[in-house]
């Protein structure tokens, strides 16, 4: 039976209690979860998302530059994080399919378990106020 | 395997807990090679010691965490002091500790007049989340929902598989428990065990009182059970302040139609063949 880890089982619980808006990914960088603030700034529930392979993650969400050039993925500062199993911080647009877009700032952690185990990542978000 | 502990959180002797026991956690597993290994070193560990018909070559004790409740047996352990046995503690280490210091704390004055470094023939381990196998058992271990660095354990030789959680609070903060076994600590340690010895300390009524604690009421652990295709449960760290009366009360209103209940009491012996 596959289960995922206590620790990454333990922030998904914590992360649906908290009015921060928060997103998690495994170390595969799949998506895991993001909580009901993170839907409002995003535009999609979760539950219409579901937990999605990171290969089709840019098919349902889009980010960009805060100028509006492109970002890649790597530039990312939750790909950053699950590369370098360093905290990374930037600030970027995000919107999904054809929603609007949104000025948001990120703070991404790697989630490391006992024995440097890289469980995934977790990301705190917030809109900026233009 | 048998019961020679079944108590949690606090040993409570007395004529109100002589049937489900007052001894905190032990439990004796062997399996079909004749390998002997002990689940946990609760103060039911004496008893155990002072049972064993003959000192064996080898014991294996595996602790679950390092909660007084599961290691304070461990200094009056006979075993220990034998020199025709060679016993290992497999246990948690911390983020900055390996089990030998954590246990040194407790094995060592004040705390304790013997040392741990004293004893010869005592082997410690670090014990880490995966597989290992003790002779013809292999055991899986892994963290489960409980304060500090808590494991549960999977156990599987020929004869079938045995899940052990004795601390363990699978529905904290689920909303959903439980509908989702991949968000459930502890489901692939249960997954269709055969038997599975699990923590039912508290009523919902304590419960309510308690959430974050790390243990689970009665009626968790039945769906828990159910959740995970268990076969049979024996109901395991009775909290001090139940007595025998009420456990014979909470246990024998549990009900499940895939799922045989079994109060834990002292004692008592199983086997994984049917």
């Amino acid at each position: 039976m596959a289960q995922q880890p206590v620790e990454m089982i333990l922030i998904r619980q914590w992360a649906a209690h908290l009015a921060s808006s928060v997103w998690l990914m495994d170390a595969a960088g799949n998506l895991l979860y993001y909580n009901e603030p993170a839907e409002e700034i995003l535009g999609l529930r979760f539950d219409e998302a579901g937990e999605i392979h990171a290969d089709d993650l840019t098919e349902l969400f889009h980010a960009s530059n805060l100028d509006g050039s492109s970002l890649t993925n790597d530039e990312l500062p939750v790909v950053k994080a699950l590369m370098t199993q360093v905290p990374s911080h930037g600030q970027l647009r995000i919107r999904s399919g054809i929603g609007e877009w949104r000025h948001i700032e990120v703070t991404a952690l790697p989630v490391v378990a006992a024995e440097d185990k890289l469980l995934g990542v977790i990301a705190i978000f917030w809109e900026v106020s233009e | 395997m048998r019961l020679w502990g079944t108590r949690g959180s606090l040993a409570r002797s007395g004529p109100e807990t002589v049937r489900y026991g007052g001894d905190t956690s032990a439990v004796e597993v062997r399996s079909t090679d004749g390998s002997l290994i002990v689940i946990d070193a609760g103060s039911g560990i004496l008893r155990l010691g002072e049972n064993l018909p003959e000192p064996p070559a080898r014991i294996d004790i595996l602790l679950s965490h390092l909660h007084m409740d599961h290691i304070q047996g461990l200094g009056f352990f006979t075993p220990l002091y034998s020199p025709d046995t060679e016993v290992h503690i497999w246990g948690p280490a911390s983020a900055t500790q390996n089990l030998r210091q954590r246990l040194t704390r407790y094995l060592s004055p004040p705390l304790f007049p013997v040392r741990l470094r004293d004893l010869e023939g005592v082997e410690v381990h670090n014990l880490y989340r995966g597989k290992m196998s003790l002779g013809d058992v292999a055991i899986t271990a892994d963290l489960v929902t409980h304060p500090g660095h808590t494991f549960g354990f999977r156990l599987e030789d020929p004869t079938g598989v045995l899940a052990y959680m004795s601390d363990h609070e699978p529905a904290l903060g689920v909303d959903d428990f439980p509908a989702s076994p991949e968000w459930t600590s502890g489901a692939a340690l249960a997954d269709n065990a055969d038997l599975m010895i699990h923590d039912a300390q508290y009523t919902d009524e304590e419960y309510a009182q308690r959430p974050g604690w790390g243990h689970s009421t009665f009626g968790h652990a039945v769906a828990f059970a159910e959740m995970t295709g268990v076969s049979r449960m024996v109901t395991f760290h009775h909290d001090p302040s139940h007595s025998d009366d009420f456990l014979d009360l909470v246990t024998g209103s549990l009900h499940s139609d895939s799922v045989e209940i079994i109060p834990g009491m002292v004692g008592r012996e199983f086997r994984l063949e049917t």
